[in-house]
């Protein structure tokens, strides 16, 4: 595959625990094999995922971000995934309009027994992120607007838009 | 903060394409790591002894363990460190086998790879805080909901394991869609000689309570302390009293309302015992036929009763019960067959469900066990059976299969034989589907010993012509039309959700799935099992069963609730959402959100509304701390901090934020 042979590109996954790390999982006992891309965050729900994570590994320089929970209406916590799907389809509206290439940002449903289609999903958008390339710096940020918002999203825990 | 850093090896399983010692080297770089190295098995006894002495030579106060999965092995090392002395949540994993050796053969680029799980890994534990479950007692008695076999089966096997058991059924004798069968397949051994014995256990069982006409009304708590609303139906009957003799029952004049044990195949008196085998045996009045209920005279039956029980004015009662868990077993409704079209929709008298016909071939049924069609009470001679009729059907919105009308109808086609020995049945079917244990040679059975005739394909129509009904449909296997001139037609309707099971489900927080079945924890580990701590499932609520799967399902959930309340106490997960109140604005947001209404309220010293999350009940999924605008609600143990700092690890921020500038 070529993704493997060219120089690795910084690609970051939020995955939650019960079916899609799991799936992770049972690719990784299956040896499905990978691109090395992928560096994977837990966490409990895909409802947990705040869209300000993803903008935020975005904004520091990841080439791609690769969410993945549950199938909807197999969510462990009854409706996590709808609340995730609401969100992350907004996200993926508004992206375009900050500028950041909205392809590099996926999301998808993995259960737990879906090691091929995990393999499948990581093969498919780490292909797509090197036919992106790298990121681009944000260059047309003037460094002084970039403070203004860089500056209360690093000191505090909210995004800078909730003030 | 000190941190150990331990890199396993897994044997060859990471070590083989990760250069561990390198892992480790880079490791012991990275911000509070006092200690690094690398370990040959780390979850083997001497892995976890090197952990802890290194815990307590280096006075570390947290670890990091660099190998499997955090679903596998994170229990394991959070018991290592406790025993270490540290609290169990100063832990974190990276998963550098299934997510990083097992997958990329590639040296060089896993190494780096683990490297930055590791760095990861620790840049979340450098922000991990202390986290003590609470401990609460277990009230030890169990609540089950519904009365069939299932029902009954968990019922009895709870409390011969010595819990107390309350038993809510919602009509007026348990037994469920059992009761009303008269033979089962694949051992046609008769139903309620099985069923009867285990139905009077359950009357007699000194751990029992049993609530009969009675529906639950509400649940709140959690697991281990559920308090549940029962509401008792106004039976206008004594049934402290009531013996039972059914002497009001032969001579209460309204007897017109239709009989529903017996199908509507027959009419019941408004003071009814359901059928003889009944737990408990008791009358009550339907209150909708009561001639005295309705018109204020008559009162016959109070006249009659022999121990003067009859009690005109008697209300709905509410119980309320505490409970450590809770048993659903609620069972599954028949299809409602007059959505066809082809089949008459009712028009035809002699077009019955295949429950209908049970009570026909059964000796305690309408007509004593003599098969006789309802227009006209003759003896068939030629029975047509109709499979998947509201199964496996998009048309009807009932694509799913619904298991175990193949086998029974092959079972009536049978019955009907030794009932009528000069008759001749026709099974109209899609597939055979009889996979349990002696099923398919118990549908060979009824083709080759008994000589039904089975025809592959759908009826497109049912029409009357004389005395007989005309069944049309098509024999996909010889490619041609078929016509049977049929005098009683049998639809073996398939299974759908209780009626009810959708409403239940929100009041137990179960989720059911898109046909109000309700969904199990995990399709194949935990299948009885719910996503609400303390909630399990039994029988066909969960999914068109059989009686055997529905017993061994009832038997499944009464070893968990049985394992469940042998503790005294349980322990919470800390892992659960807190509330800032100073950040809090009290918008609610988060209680509307929250799936288990973990959330509340409440007023503040002031009398501000402030968020407040009732830890038993938070299952810890982190939806609320998306949600809340201030970010004053936080899942502990993952914190926007804690994953921001995990991507800020993977992605360091290209611009440092200099505020003295
Ligand atoms: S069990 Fe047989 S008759 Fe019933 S729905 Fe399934 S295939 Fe049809
Ligand atoms: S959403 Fe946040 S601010 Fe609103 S009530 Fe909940 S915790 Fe308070």
């Amino acid at each position: 595959m070529s993704a493997s042979d060219s120089r690795e590109l910084r690609i970051v996954g939020f995955l939650c625990n019960w079916c899609s790390y799991g799936g992770a999982d049972t690719a990784g006992v299956a040896r499905f094999s990978q691109p090395t891309d992928l560096r994977i965050i837990r966490v409990p729900c895909s409802g947990r995922i705040d869209p300000l994570f993803i903008v935020r590994a975005l904004i520091n320089g990841a080439d791609g971000v690769l969410v993945s929970g549950c199938h909807p209406r197999d969510c462990h916590y009854a409706e996590g995934n709808f609340y995730a799907r609401r969100r992350l389809e907004t996200l993926k509206q508004f992206l375009s309009a900050t500028g950041i290439d909205p392809r590099r940002f996926e999301y998808t449903w993995v259960s737990a027994s879906e090691g091929q289609r995990w393999q499948h999903v990581v093969t498919e958008f780490t292909r797509r992120i090197h036919e992106l390339g790298p990121a681009p710096i944000m260059s047309h940020v003037s460094e002084g607007a970039w403070f203004d918002a860089a500056a209360p999203a690093a000191a505090g825990q909210s995004c800078p838009c909730h003030g | 903060m000190r941190i150990g850093v331990f890199i396993c090896h897994c044997g060859s399983n990471i070590a083989g394409t990760v250069d561990v010692a390198a892992v480790a080297r880079a490791a012991a770089k990275f911000p509070d790591v006092a200690y690094a190295t690398d370990t040959m098995y780390a979850c083997s006894e001497p892995g976890q002894e090197g952990i802890v002495q290194a815990v307590q030579e280096l006075q570390l106060d947290g670890v990091v363990v660099a190998s499997c999965t955090p679903r596998m092995h994170e229990p394991t090392f959070r018991r290592t460190v406790e025993r270490a002395g540290i609290n169990r949540y100063f832990f974190e994993m990276a998963n550098i086998r299934e997510h990083v050796s097992w997958i990329g053969k590639n040296t060089e680029r896993n190494t780096a790879k683990a490297i930055e799980l590791v760095r990861m890994a620790v840049e979340k534990l450098r922000r991990n805080r202390p986290l003590i479950p609470k401990r609460f007692d277990v009230v030890k008695r169990v609540l089950i909901i519904g009365g069939g076999v299932a029902g009954i089966q968990a019922a009895l096997d709870c409390a011969d394991g010595g819990q107390e058991v309350v038993l809510v059924e919602r009509e007026q004798s348990i037994g469920g869609k059992m009761a009303k069968l008269d033979k089962t397949f694949p051992t046609i051994d008769c139903s309620s000689c099985v069923l009867g014995p285990k139905m009077v256990d359950v009357g007699q069982h000194p751990k029992i309570t049993l609530h009969t006409l009675a529906e639950i009304e509400s649940v709140s708590g959690y697991v281990g302390n559920f308090q549940v609303t029962i509401r008792k139906k106004a039976r206008f009957v004594d049934w402290s009293k009531c013996t039972g003799c059914g002497l009001c029952m032969e001579k209460c004049p309204s007897r017109k309302a239709p009989d529903p044990f017996n199908e509507g195949l027959c009419t019941a008196p408004s003071i009814n015992i359901p059928f003889p085998q009944a737990i408990p045996k008791k009358a009550a009045i339907n209150p909708d036929t009561c001639i005295m209920k309705q018109k204020g005279k008559c009162g016959l039956c109070a006249k009659i009763c022999p121990v003067k029980c009859i009690d005109f004015d008697q209300q709905d009662e509410l119980v309320t019960v505490d409970v450590g868990a809770i048993v659903v077993a609620t069972g599954y409704d028949l299809f409602d067959w007059h959505k066809y079209p082809q089949y008459g929709q009712g028009r035809y008298p002699d077009v019955i469900t295949s429950l209908q016909y049970e009570r026909l071939l059964s000796a305690s049924g309408p007509t004593g066990g003599h098969i006789k069609r309802p227009s006209d009470g003759k003896e068939p001679k030629t029975v047509v059976f109709i499979q998947c009729v509201g199964s496996r059907d998009r048309s009807v919105d009932r694509p799913y299969c619904s298991g175990f009308c193949c086998m029974y109808t092959a079972k009536q086609a049978i019955l009907t034989k030794d009932h009528i020995p000069d008759s001749q049945s026709y099974v109209f079917y899609m597939d055979i589907r009889s996979p349990g244990k002696g099923y398919d040679e118990f549908t060979r059975r009824a083709m080759e010993e008994y000589g039904a005739q089975y025809v592959r394909g759908r009826v497109s129509m049912i029409y009357p012509k004389g005395d007989q009904l005309v069944v049309r449909g098509a024999d996909t296997l010889a490619g041609t039309q078929v016509e049977v001139a049929a005098d009683l037609v049998v639809l073996a309707v398939g299974a759908e959700a209780a009626r009810g099971a959708v409403a239940l489900g929100e009041k137990l927080r179960v989720v059911p799935d898109q046909y109000g079945f309700f969904v199990e924890s995990h399709p194949k580990l935990k299948p009885v099992e719910t996503n609400t701590a303390g909630v399990f499932l039994a029988g066909a609520c969960q999914g068109p069963k059989d009686i055997p799967a529905s017993v061994g399902q009832g038997s499944a959930a009464a070893a968990k609730v049985l394992a469940l309340l042998s503790k005294d106490q349980l322990e919470s997960d800390p892992q659960v959402s807190r509330v800032t109140p100073a950040r809090c604005v009290g918008c609610g947001k988060c209680v509307q959100t929250c799936p288990f209404g973990a959330i509340k309220l409440v007023e503040d010293r002031f009398g501000n509304p402030k968020a407040e999350v009732v830890e038993t009940v938070c299952q810890g999924c982190g939806i609320c701390t998306v949600t809340c605008p201030q970010g004053a609600i936080q899942l502990e143990h993952f914190t926007d901090n804690q994953i921001l700092a995990e991507v800020n690890a993977l992605c360091p921020p290209r611009i440092r934020v200099n505020y003295a500038s």
